[in-house]
């Protein structure tokens, strides 16, 4: 099956991005850094946006660029991809150094991590090595003070030859300091002498064959000492990159062509062939960061790590890594369901008294009955039902979620799950995308360009469905609470949470069985190896997560009900209302649907419903309860137990409860998600197949189930 | 220790020297990015509760292996 890079996403990274300047005072100033070391923070604490922001490695994997203005000059910022290196192994690390590279921004920050400040210096040699202009951002100060990290942000300075500033992005004082480096970087302030990464005497002596050489060739485009060295380590995507930069291919030039064969013959009468070449580069990066962090940075107390290690050791011991993740997972659900349950009534009791009032409104006005009916009975009880229901526990899960990833605990569950994901040859990473799912499906979708296999990126595309998003969470856990917990109070949600808890994991595990079924068929291959960071603990912006996502998410559901529920009201109360051949449309489509549905457990109405909710699943059940409404007697609706009654009304038995809850779970990915797979792998065919893995999967099961527990009745 | 000790032999706590880093291809470089170099100081710091991958320190970050990448790096004590 062919497996190319524009069937996998990597065409779909936005790259070539042009950034306008818009005046003379305008500079372009790249973020560059490496992943998780809070350039996100920055970057949105500098430019007052607001990029999602995470403790675990790739969290960024689109650029973005925001405006901030210092002085009398404007910053276009742009927020690149993190990225250990510049030697291009991904696709992002190809975005960050051709952006670096030929994107000529006036300047370039590259945030460090203070607590890990050596292995962050090879990146800022290497960007040191393409441009004089740089400002060096030691991140995440106050981290390093705390682990009692002494960094003497002078000595780094002067030893590395371009301006160095610590910083802690929470705190927006110190990015003042930064504006003010960069600012005096970019207007000429102070003398630059940036550091020369001296290599070893053969490869010194090979750059030497070429540099003067190539100097001429480029015209000062390009740093001619770094393109020497890049050309002898014959990086073929940094040369096309660099083809369509200079417009013509610079290693097909006859003169530097002979001048490179003289330079590689050079190192291999030295010993140094092209594999052992790539390693001394690094190595002497390595070591030039290794001497200079061993005069500026003191670690003043011997284990800083240790508090660390020693949660880790718990959160992922052979004894409670397992259970406390599942404790986790019931708790954030427990709590969502609790925290729900109040705000839910109340908006409940609003929004329907208000419906009312709306009501009598139209009566006043003599409004006709199909008017009223499609405005009142159809838009906005759908809305309200989405506000009071689905909204409140959507809003309390989000942020409890982002503290865990705040946290940096969601790199701990891909280390404990990582074997399991091995043995279905995907991608450790996967789990990451997966849990990135618990969120939005579609922003689960996006998170896969961290996997940076091709065939392990589609598989992680393909089983992303398999987690409930943040939209489906609401329903399950109505129908879990009407039908499986008999006593309210704590116990009752307890008992809600763990049941919803076990629905999880079944997702899970059908992640992991359709993943291996993928990669034994149309997906096979081996896993391939990757490298997972634990990044340190980070004590989480508790106010900050809540405030932010509580806001960010109610207004997002907010504007998708408008968008989406209210049309949808619209449409189900004209099916409901419309006779053909002395039925309405609604029936004449949910009796078309019937029989199969029957088969799964299921009745006409819930399908429609499952079908009609493609645009965003929030709104299945409103569309369930407005067709059970429009062809039952009206009943007022304002709590589970009345909702229960007339869902039992209609037929509903544990079995229908049970069938819709798991096909709830699997079935296919809302339209803005298939979208998003159309974007990400730039292929119709997988978009369909990812489209059709859940659904199937989904049918299958619920017919089995449906049609075994039917046995048993 | 033997000559064809590697990184995965490193039982929890144990800390060891890189010798020579056979892994190939692009995991070769992440290794080499991450500062995975020869005379490197590694510690290994527990697997994971399945057993597999195992997270080292390497150059003040924590790194998790699996252990077909682990077992192509050489140690020496």
């Amino acid at each position: 099956m062919g497996l190319t890079s524009g069937s996998t996403g990597i065409k779909a990274l936005d790259r070539g991005l042009v950034i306008k300047r818009q005046g003379a005072r305008d500079f372009v100033v790249a973020l560059a850094g490496n992943p998780n070391v809070g350039k996100s923070t920055v970057f949105n604490g500098l430019t007052g946006l607001n990029q999602h922001t995470g403790n675990w490695p790739g969290k960024t994997v689109t650029r973005a660029q925001g405006r901030c203005n210092y002085k009398d000059s404007t910053y276009i910022l742009v927020d690149i991809p993190g990225t250990y290196s510049l030697m291009a192994h991904s696709a992002e690390e190809e975005v960050a150094r051709d952006f670096i590279c030929f994107g000529s921004p006036d300047a370039v920050v590259v945030v460090c991590d203070a607590t890990c400040l050596e292995r962050n210096l090879n990146l800022v040699l290497q960007t040191i090595e393409i441009t004089d202009k740089v400002v060096v951002c030691v991140n995440l100060m106050d981290e390093a003070k705390k682990k009692k990290i002494r960094i003497d942000l002078e000595r780094l300075s002067s030893k590395l030859g371009v301006p160095v500033v610590g910083t802690a992005a929470r705190k927006k004082r110190s990015l003042d300091r930064l504006m003010q480096a960069l600012d005096g970087l970019i207007n000429g302030e102070g003398k630059l002498s940036p550091i020369k990464i001296r290599y070893i005497e053969p490869i010194e002596e090979a750059v030497a064959m070429l540099e003067p050489l190539i100097a001429r060739r480029t015209g000062g485009k390009i740093n001619p000492r770094w393109l020497s060295l890049k050309l002898l380590d014959t990086d073929e995507t940094l040369l096309k990159s660099m083809r369509d930069y200079l417009g013509y291919d610079i290693s097909e030039d006859k003169e530097i062509k002979a001048a490179l064969e003289r330079a590689w013959s050079h190192l291999e009468e030295k010993g140094i062939d092209r594999e052992k070449l790539r390693d001394k580069i690094v190595s002497c990066l390595v070591l030039t960061a290794e001497a200079i962090c061993r005069d500026s940075v003191k670690f003043e107390k011997q284990g800083y790590d240790l508090t660390d290690r020693k949660i880790d050791r718990i959160l992922t011991s052979k004894v409670t890594g397992f259970p406390i993740m599942l404790a986790l997972l019931a708790l954030v659900f427990w709590i969502t369901i609790t925290g729900a349950n109040y705000p839910s009534q109340l908006l409940s009791d609003l929004l329907f008294s208000f419906q009312d009032v709306l009501s009598g409104f139209f009566e006043h006005l003599n409004a006709p009955d199909w008017l009223h009916g499609a405005l009142v009975l159809g838009v906005y009880r759908v809305l309200a039902w989405v506000v009071s229901v689905m909204l409140p526990p959507m809003a309390i899960f989000f942020p409890l979620f982002t503290l865990l990833e705040d946290l940096g605990y969601l790199p701990r569950v891909a280390f404990n799950l990582d074997k399991y994901f091995k043995k279905c040859s995907a991608c450790g990473k996967q789990a990451l995308t997966m849990m990135m799912g618990f969120g939005c499906n579609a922003a689960g979708v996006v998170g896969c360009r961290i996997i940076d296999s091709p065939r392990e990126r589609l598989i992680a595309i393909i089983t992303n469905n398999f987690v409930p998003c943040n939209g489906r969470f609401p329903t399950l856990i109505a129908i879990l609470t009407m039908f499986f917990v008999a006593s309210s109070g704590i116990g009752g949600s307890v008992m809600s949470a763990l049941l919803l808890t076990c629905l999880i994991v079944l997702g899970i595990a059908m992640t992991f069985v359709a993943s291996k079924i993928l990669s034994m068929t149309i997906l096979k291959g081996i896993p391939s190896s990757f490298t997972l960071e634990l990044p340190p603990y980070r004590r989480p912006q508790v106010g900050k997560i809540i405030v932010r996502s509580i806001f960010d998410r109610t207004l997002f559901v907010l504007g998708r009900a408008v968008m989406v529920a209210a049309p949808a009201g619209l449409v189900i109360w004209i099916l409901a209302n419309v006779t053909v051949g002395g039925d309405t449309l609604l029936n004449h489509f949910s009796g078309f649907l019937d029989p199969f549905a029957r088969l799964m457990g299921l009745d006409g109405v819930i399908l429609m419903a499952f079908i009609l909710g493609f645009p965003a699943n929030e709104i299945v059940v409103p569309i369930i309860i407005m067709s059970y409404m429009s062809t039952g007697t009206l009943i007022e609706l304002d709590s589970l137990s009345e909702l229960r009654q007339l869902f039992v009304e209609n037929g509903w038995t544990w079995i229908t409860a049970v069938s819709t809850m798991l096909f709830s779970l699997m079935h296919w990915p809302c339209s803005t998600t298939c979208l998003t797979i159309k974007k990400e792998t730039q292929s119709l065919k997988w978009t369909l197949i990812s489209f059709a893995v859940p659904t199937l999967a989904g049918i299958i099961i619920c017919i089995a189930f449906a049609n075994i527990a039917r046995l048993f009745m | 220790m033997n000559d064809m000790a590697t990184l995965k032999d490193l039982k929890r706590g144990q800390r060891a020297k890189i010798r020579a880093v056979r892994a190939a291809g692009g995991i070769r470089r992440r290794l080499l990015d991450l500062g995975l170099i020869e005379g490197t100081e590694v510690e290994c710091l527990g697997k994971s509760p399945a057993g597999d991958p195992t997270a080292y320190l390497i150059r003040g970050a924590v790194i998790a292996l699996r252990s077909e990448d682990s077992s192509q790096i050489f140690i020496s004590d």
